[in-house]
């Protein structure tokens, strides 16, 4: 019984190298230079690439870090410094609600708030619905990492005769900020694969994209409409689409855990 | 934090205690004030998606009432919508996920916090986190053009050849179905399951097991019989986690499920769920009743997750102070 469980283990484990596998086996062949600077290219037609997509993504998760990221980091300051009891449960309670609710339910709300009102689809409302995820997973983490600082630095601090926000903006937040920042890039790295919240937000789109209120295109719808599209390049495109995105998520994965196992002051929580 | 000295809020004569007037002069208030802002807008944002999914839903819940889960005839044309073909099938391929990631996951997580060297089990469990952070639609176009044609040509093929008496083996091998599907959302819920199992029977006090092992049980026996009964609550809660997951997956189900909407016993059968049929109908949904029968779906589709994981904090919630309780 004991190997089994091994067994079990090593298969789980697996699945991250057939995964990673197969995309470099698939996707590898297909990324060059025209990948990341040539508009796709027409049905029947080869070549052509994603540059609409790679930047779209870009400009959505930077939309998604002006929702998320405040909200995330300074509500997370609340919950750890200044609340405490019932306010505290309720946001906690709240974030955590927020963090379960499926992706595609985050679309319909986006939907009904952003796009509904204005009767177009754009970039801002799938930046929009990505922020929303964001929120949670930074909130909660920051929280865990304030949490983390020891009392005795709290102390320190105001027995020099520092205020309280004075404490927080130059002992508290310095002492975490490998945490905060870990919070971020793992927040950020999830909602950069999330497909389902921009299907009806930021929808798609085969040309460039200008402004922030024309439909987008982004690298994780491109990969769904071209896998089930019916074309063999296209489904190339959606390899190495695959590889690239898949390639950033893990980078932004391992950086966000080398920046917090180096960290002295903040226990791993 | 610097900006927040420089703007004097218009706070009013309130309360004329000098304590809060200080406090004020120092910054501290404010910066209460503000933060205070940004967390009662997690609150706001989340009572407003309530809000407007049940608002978003009126129509059909007036038209159809309960009879919207119970019929199935889903037609745009003549305004007739059932839910009951995507509950089935978010339920059935949850189901089957559950049966293939559960034992599995379990497994491993034992492995990893019971009998893996710490070191070994870290690393592993390094990669299980990567493995979660793999997005649903990379799962979905491996399922697309890895696991559908192995099912259609080898998997399919031999169930059938030594299950075919059940009904759930029958009809004809597509690839696409309740099974792939299945299959897929197991491979994404098994990460989940082990991470929060291994934390769960990481919290088991030591003494447990070295009562066990004092009373000549083996090393298996101790934690088969003591370790894991005891962590028992904490690791349903994984899977009620697991389940919530695998309920309101969208992209990699919508790709490999077959999207028909469809009620049979078959699991080689294509069906469909209600993430799939919500990503895949929304755009194109033309009429106030059918844009709302979406919206009432992803209500359905809310609640079911809300409850699943209020349920799963709890069980975790409650392993965890039993193991720091009585440790």
């Amino acid at each position: 019984m004991l190997t089994m469980t091994g067994v079990c283990a090593l298969v789980a484990v697996s699945v991250l190298f057939f995964v990673l596998g197969y995309l470099v086996y698939h996707g590898g062949t297909s990324i060059n230079w025209n990948f990341f600077t040539k508009l796709p290219a027409p049905v029947g037609e080869s070549g052509g690439g994603l540059a609409n997509a790679i930047l779209g993504s870009a400009k959505l998760l930077l939309l998604a870090s002006f929702v998320g990221v405040p909200i995330g980091f300074f509500g997370a300051i609340y919950l750890a410094e200044f609340s405490g009891g019932t306010i505290a449960f309720v946001v906690r309670y709240a974030a955590d609600l927020l963090n379960g609710v499926p992706s595609i339910v985050i679309g319909i709300f986006a939907y009904s708030l952003v796009v509904h009102p204005f009767k177009h689809y754009s970039t801002l409302a799938g930046g929009f619905a990505l922020g929303l995820m964001m929120i949670p997973i930074t909130l909660r983490s920051t929280e865990e990492f304030l949490r983390a600082v020891p009392n005795a630095l709290r102390e320190a601090a105001m027995a020099l005769g520092a205020s309280k926000w004075k404490t927080i903006a130059t002992v508290i937040v310095p002492a975490a900020y490998r945490g905060i920042l870990t919070a971020i890039l793992l927040a950020f790295a999830r909602v950069a694969g999330e497909t389902a919240p921009l299907l009806f937000t930021a929808l798609g789109n085969q040309f460039w994209s200008p402004g922030w209120e024309q439909p987008t295109a982004s690298l994780p719808v491109m990969i769904f409409t071209y896998a089930v599209a019916p074309y063999d390049d296209w489904h190339r495109q959606a390899w190495a689409a695959g590889l690239v995105l898949l390639g950033l998520i893990l980078v932004i994965n391992i950086v966000a855990r080398a920046i917090l196992s180096r960290g002295i002051a903040v226990p791993r929580t | 934090m610097a900006t927040t000295t420089s703007t004097v809020p218009s706070a009013g004569p309130v309360a004329g205690s000098r304590s809060f007037l200080s406090r004020l002069r120092e910054g501290d208030e404010i910066a209460r004030i503000i933060t205070s802002l940004f967390a009662a807008s997690v609150v706001l944002i989340t009572l407003l998606l309530v809000f407007e999914l049940w608002q978003g839903s009126v129509l059909p819940r007036h038209k159809f009432g309960f009879n919207f889960f119970r019929t199935s005839v889903w037609d745009p044309i003549f305004d007739q919508f059932g839910a009951l073909p995507f509950i089935y099938g978010t339920v059935v391929t949850a189901a089957v996920s559950l049966l293939i990631a559960v034992p599995l996951g379990i497994g491993a997580a034992i492995f990893l916090a019971e009998l893996a060297p710490a070191r070994v089990s870290d690393a592993l469990e390094f990669f299980i986190d990567l493995l979660a952070a793999v997005p649903s639609v990379i799962y979905g176009l491996l399922g697309v053009f890895i696991v559908i044609p192995l099912m259609r040509q080898y998997i399919q093929p031999a169930l059938k050849h030594s299950f075919g008496f059940l009904p759930l083996f029958q009809g004809p091998a597509y690839g696409v179905g309740f099974l792939t599907a299945g299959i897929v959302l197991a491979i994404m819920v098994i990460p989940y399951i082990i991470s929060v199992s291994r934390e769960v029977l990481l919290s088991v006090p030591r003494d447990q097991r070295e009562a066990a092992l004092s009373l000549g049980a083996t090393r298996w026996e101790s934690t088969w019989k003591v370790v894991v009964p005891f962590a028992r609550t904490g690791i349903f809660g994984s899977i009620f986690l697991a389940l919530a997951r695998a309920l309101g997956e969208t992209m990699a189900v919508t790709m490999v499920i077959g999207n028909t909407p469809v009620i049979s016993t078959s699991l080689f059968s294509p069906g469909y769920s209600i993430a799939a049929v919500i990503a895949n109908e929304f755009t194109e949904a033309t009429g106030d009743l059918y844009t709302q029968s979406l919206i009432e779906l992803g209500l359905v589709l809310f609640l079911l997750t809300f409850i699943l994981n209020g349920v799963a904090r709890l069980l975790i919630v409650a392993t965890s102070q039993r193991g720091s309780g009585l440790g």
